[in-house]
């Protein structure tokens, strides 16, 4: 359904254009005065612009449409159970997801092609920078397909699943910095809203360093929200 | 359970379903055979939908017992959906996908093998005469070419049940005439349950018609059998000029239970239409026109009238409603 529709296009076109905006942009910053990290960092740095904005029309389709046109109906009454139906929209969004983001290493590529220069293409960050792409776009698409399975309505989704990504990636960073949180009776919250920092992961991964209770950070969250969807779309069929 | 030809194709009993403290389906029970059409009839709301979708196991049933060739539903849903074809009501489709496309989808979706698929969907393209437009864009289909693109979806992995929510609705007549050539072609070989608004569908198509009111089935049998058990009555209508002073009494005493249901006025010609009625099943045709003829009427015509499916219905279902109305349980709320 993605492959063939041509909404999936045009949002890839205007992916790419935005990013490569945003490259050049970061480039010519480059060309101006020396800078501190490498471009890829500052790329990467971004990568909260996309994902407030694409994840949410990526996702937002998958569950809510089907149930608006009713062609749910049809679709879970083949030999298919909603576990596969949620895995399968969530599966296909989450590649498309990662396809838009593999069109950008173009890139990069045009980069090395045509700067000469091998400081401005440092491979650490780039990969690492891929690498935190691939791992929290599990949780954030997981998100965008379960505010899918809240809604028949796709802009509901949509806003919900916008709101829910601000406060994962902004939210933490707030409350990192809150001071009623330096309580001591609160301490093990503080904790816990420490290791949910988004942005710190971010900088973790870019920095090459791969830690596993963050990946389990995502990992958790995308099976959460899986589950939440599968049981929201049985919920909805028995009492529809 | 494994599966033997001789279990029926579906088997209901006693199917309750209720929508938050509301009742939509009370008490059903029914039993189709293999290679049977059956019509499902009722107004809006009776349950009609409901049940559809409990015997296709999208719903789950509150109480009661719903098996497909043998399967229940609520114990093996996938062999069900193996083995039923549902088309649901308004039709919903996917506006963005090509007809061929979303017949191979729906193909693979209902684990037909790769190599069959091709040959299967040009056969149901043609069966359901979709040829030409075999590569448009669903969305942009008329509303009959839909309605048939959903029939052809619903037969395509030739599944022993077809269950179809309304399928002609929508249609111009002779697309209807196509749609129930195509039903009446699946007989014998699939088992086909649908539901329709439109009565001299399901009284051509069907072998048995259903009729559903406020949950409950209200009458069951062969178009034949519903008339006689429901209406219990043959009527008949005669054009005739003259003097009708006697004519009830004579009628009476020729054909026992005859009576006049309705006198129409007087037209230019001085005939007037009359409405006659009786409870035994014979042709009385003759015998009142030799009466009329030896009370010096002048009969211009005499006709049989033949109740339709539809007197049927409305029969049925006001037989119900009247006793719901009676039912002091229910509040007197009709």
């Amino acid at each position: 359904m993605l492959l063939v529709s041509p909404s999936t296009y045009v949002a890839a076109v205007s992916f790419l254009s935005v990013m490569g905006f945003i490259f050049t942009n970061i480039l010519e910053k480059y060309s101006t005065a020396p800078q501190e990290a490498s471009p890829a960092t500052v790329f990467f740095s971004v990568y909260f612009l996309p994902v407030i904005f694409m994840v949410p029309l990526l996702t937002m389709k998958c569950l809510a449409e089907e149930r608006r046109l009713g062609t749910i109906e049809t679709l879970l009454t083949t030999p298919v159970t909603t576990t596969e139906v949620v895995l399968g929209k969530y599966g296909a969004a989450y590649l498309l997801y990662l396809a838009f983001w593999a069109s950008t290493s173009g890139l990069f590529y045009i980069l090395k092609r045509f700067a000469g220069d091998p400081r401005l293409i440092d491979p650490g960050p780039i990969l690492g920078g891929y690498l935190f792409i691939a791992v929290s776009g599990l949780l954030f698409v997981s998100i965008g397909v379960f505010t899918s399975a809240l809604s028949r309505n796709q802009a509901v989704a949509g806003l919900l699943c916008t709101t829910i990504l601000i406060g994962i990636i902004f939210g933490g960073r707030y409350l990192g910095s809150a001071a009623w949180l330096d309580r001591e009776s609160l301490a093990p919250l503080k904790a816990a809203v420490s290791y949910a920092q988004v942005s710190q992961h971010f900088m973790d991964f870019t920095r090459g360093v791969v830690d596993t209770r963050e990946l389990l950070f995502y990992l958790s969250g995308t099976v959460l929200s899986l589950i939440f969807s599968i049981f929201s779309v049985e919920a909805k069929l028995l009492h529809s | 359970m494994s599966e033997t030809p001789q279990q029926p194709a579906i088997e209901v009993h006693n199917l309750v379903k209720t929508f938050a403290g509301l009742t939509a389906v009370n008490d059903i029970s029914f039993t189709v055979p293999r290679g049977e059409i059956i019509g499902f009839l009722g107004p809006n709301g009776a349950g009609k939908s409901t049940t559809m979708r409990i015997l296709t196991g999208y719903l789950p049933a509150t109480s009661g017992l719903v098996s497909i060739c043998g399967f229940r539903v609520a114990d093996d849903p996938d062999a069900v959906k193996r083995r039923v074809g549902y088309m649901p009501e308004n039709n919903p489709l996917p506006e963005d996908m090509r007809v061929s496309e979303y017949l191979y989808f729906r193909g693979r979706l209902k684990e037909v093998a790769r190599r069959k698929l091709g040959p299967r969907i040009d056969e149901v393209l043609e069966l359901c005469d979709l040829k030409r437009v075999r590569h448009k864009i669903i969305g942009k289909l008329s509303k009959g070419f839909r309605q048939r693109v959903g029939i052809a979806e619903s037969v395509l992995a030739e599944p022993p049940v077809i269950i179809m929510d309304e399928p002609t609705i929508g249609l111009d007549p002779h697309q209807i005439l196509i749609v129930r050539d195509l039903i009446a072609s699946l007989r014998g070989r699939m088992t086909v349950l649908i539901s329709s608004h439109i009565l001299p569908e399901i009284e051509m198509t069907c072998d048995r018609v259903l009729i559903i009111n406020q949950g409950r089935i209200v009458a069951q049998g062969t178009p034949a059998e519903l008339r006689r058990e429901v209406l219990g009555q043959s009527a008949y209508e005669i054009e005739a000029a003259g003097p009708m002073g006697s004519l009830q009494f004579v009628l009476g005493s020729i054909v026992p239970g005859l009576s006049v249901a309705s006198e129409g006025p007087v037209d230019c010609l001085g005939f007037r239409k009359i409405k006659l009625k009786t409870l035994s099943e014979e042709d009385a045709g003759e015998a009142i026109l030799r009466a009329c003829l030896s009370e010096g009427l002048r009969v211009r015509a005499l006709s049989r009238a033949h109740p339709t499916l539809e007197d049927v219905f409305l029969a049925a279902t006001r037989r119900s409603w009247d006793a719901v109305v009676e039912d002091p349980r229910d509040g007197g709320r009709p």
